[in-house]
């Protein structure tokens, strides 16, 4: 058999494409720069985020602070920061709204005089519960508040000569286990997915070039006419675009280790792997799948009538793969012999281990390369018995 | 030489091609008249392997197109509705990939592609990509394509479709110069005129058969006028079927 066709067709696409804007975007500028630097800057905001749950102080403006010493002196005795302002209730709410300050306590002009008489003294608490990162800091300031008015409370049952032991009958202690190791795995699945869908989107346009794309130009016919059966040119498409799959593979693996290598990845947890050979096992690992995700995406394309149907398909149908991802995000699932028949979830499953520094299981690698392999030939093959079809003109 | 042998094909229920014979020979021009789905294309697109006969068979230098379509593709060059090329590529490398794909050796194939650039004069923009081209220029790039691997036969769907009056001009003194060199010259085209100013051969198709066939003067006379206008329109009049 001759196979000097599938070359021909693989070293035409391959310099076409290298021309085309649209293909060298989506193959070597989002998948591999954007995602890396989307995770990056996602984990840096994470950890800076959860680092100021925890220990920095929080900054509270209290308007008319004078009506309550006390108060103020304990909460900025317990990591609270105080502004003192003067705002009535609408510069209030126009201050939290335009974010000039974040967490504003009013404390009204009876406050003292209500705490003498045993009434209850009411304070406002104004934030805006929109915005997530703020919600922690009200509720801190919230139980200070209350845990204040509780010591009153016992002074007060204290002076009457009761035990203020017998009126706090039940006491909730909290431990959040929201550690940073578990936070990271989020991260590593959303590393992982990103890894494998740009690599995908890859050879996207690759794909759809193939059936679509000259059948829309005009060109397939011709093509079809050439002395070369015509599995062999499918074949050199496939080719083609599983080189494209390839380099965006490479790149976007390279770009995440660089990316990782700025961001402080041990302060969640993770033993950041993510060094040279680390990133050369990822690819590795993801290599087999190239054949896999070029034959999938042909297959599809060659069902659609023109490209922007076949866009359309694939931009929906290039998700389905990494379903599973979801479910093993979701579902906790940690590496066994089965998930590795998985095309997609082995990869991610093998990855996620090369990432935490764990050893790989030799049987584990092989079943995975070797059955991803073995689909990807298959849809190669389903591939060249559809160009075969006279259907394919359309 | 072509061959077409009793040639049917349907799509689904549509019967497009219904029984087609005829033979267009070396150093001759051969139009494929009739109207717009006469089943011209359908022919055509047997004829050059993309599609396969439901019945009967054709024969490219008596090679069958059914038995042995690489071999047929061999000695056939195809200029395709609508002349398709690819953007990214210049017209110089359009034509290499398919002297490629023909199994020419690399200096064989760059040889030739500036052997046609020069024949078509597509010198001034040889080099430069195809997405900019006009419509003329798109044709010339195709047709030194379907002439890359120098065929005996070659096979054009409606050339002229979109191409201004020069263009016409000179692909009409290009394939005169083919059919002097001795080729086989099939086209298909709806335009009388242009087949009339052609062809030295005509096969007038309708309703997917052959209503007429022959040399031109003879098909004019056969209707009894001297127009071939008023010829066709006799004709598909008296033999054309129910389209």
């Amino acid at each position: 058999m001759k196979l000097r066709g599938i070359w021909a067709v693989f070293r035409k696409e391959f310099r076409e494409n290298m021309r085309d804007r649209r293909t060298l975007l989506s193959a070597l500028v989002f998948g591999p720069v954007i995602s890396p630097i989307l995770v990056a800057v996602l984990v840096q905001f994470g950890i800076s985020h959860a680092e100021t749950q925890s220990d920095e102080n929080i900054q509270v403006a209290v308007t008319h602070a004078e009506n309550a010493p006390n108060l103020v002196d304990y909460l900025s005795a317990r990591g609270v920061d105080i502004v003192k302002v003067n705002f009535d209730e609408a510069a209030a709410r126009h201050a939290v709204a335009t974010q000039t300050h974040k967490i504003i306590l009013e404390i009204p002009g009876d406050f003292g005089e209500r705490l003498q008489h045993g009434e209850p003294a009411p304070v406002i608490l104004y934030s805006d519960s929109s915005r997530g990162f703020e919600r922690r800091g009200v509720g801190r300031v919230r139980a200070l508040v209350s845990t204040y008015g509780i010591e009153i409370a016992q002074l007060r049952f204290l002076a009457r000569g009761i035990d203020p032991i017998s009126v706090l009958p039940i006491s909730v202690q909290e431990i959040d286990v929201s550690t940073p190791t578990g936070r990271s795995v989020l991260v590593l699945n959303m590393m992982t997915y990103l890894v494998l869908l740009s690599m995908l989107f890859g050879g996207l346009y690759l794909a759809i070039d193939a059936t679509a794309g000259e059948r829309e130009r005009g060109s397939l016919e011709v093509l079809l006419t050439s002395p070369v059966p015509r599995e062999h040119l499918i074949y050199g498409k496939i080719g083609a675009a599983a080189s494209y799959m390839l380099i965006s593979l490479l790149l976007t693996v390279a770009m995440f280790a660089v990316a990782m290598s700025f961001v402080g990845l041990e302060q969640l947890g993770i033993t950041a792997n993510l060094g040279p050979a680390a990133a050369m096992k990822m690819v590795a690992c993801c290599a087999p799948l190239i054949l896999f995700g070029s034959a999938y995406l042909t297959i599809i394309s060659a069902f659609a009538k023109t490209y922007r149907e076949a866009q359309t398909y694939l931009q929906l149908v290039i998700t389905i793969p990494t379903m599973p991802l979801i479910f093993a995000g979701m579902l906790g699932l940690q590496p066994k012999l089965a998930w590795m028949f998985v095309p997609f979830l082995s990869q991610h499953l093998l990855m996620t281990t090369v990432v935490r520094a764990e050893p790989i299981e030799t049987l584990h690698m092989v079943v995975s390369v070797a059955s991803t392999l073995v689909y990807g030939a298959l849809l190669t093959y389903i591939a060249g018995r559809l160009y075969r079809r006279e259907a394919l003109l359309g | 030489m072509l061959e077409a042998r009793d040639l049917y094909k349907s799509f689904g229920k549509i019967a497009a091609v219904r029984g087609v014979s005829f033979t267009a020979r070396d150093g001759q021009i051969t139009g494929l008249l009739g109207p717009n789905g006469a089943g011209k294309s359908t022919t055509l697109r047997m004829l050059y392997t993309v599609l396969k006969a439901d019945a009967g068979d054709a024969f490219i230098d008596g090679k069958s197109v059914t038995l042995d379509p690489l071999a047929a593709r061999r000695a056939i060059g195809v200029l395709s509705h609508g002349a398709g090329v690819y953007n990214n590529l210049t017209a110089r490398e359009n034509i290499a990939y398919f002297g490629e794909l023909h199994g020419l050796s690399r200096e064989d194939r760059e040889a030739r592609a500036g052997e046609l650039i020069e024949m078509l004069e597509m010198q001034p923009f040889a080099d430069r990509l195809a997405k900019g081209y006009s419509q003329g220029q798109k044709l010339k790039t195709a047709l030194a394509r379907a002439l890359v691997h120098r065929p005996r036969n070659l096979l054009l769907d409606e050339p002229t479709n979109g191409l201004d009056v020069m263009a016409v001009r000179n692909l009409r003194k290009l394939l005169g110069q083919l059919r002097d060199a001795g080729h086989c010259v099939l086209f298909s085209s709806h335009v009388m005129h242009e087949v009339e100013q052609l062809c030295d051969e005509v096969v007038m198709v309708n309703g997917g058969q052959v209503v007429a066939a022959g040399p031109l003067a003879e098909i004019r006379a056969r209707a009894g006028n001297a127009q071939l206008e008023d010829a066709f329109v006799s004709l598909m009049d008296g033999g054309g079927a129910d389209s």
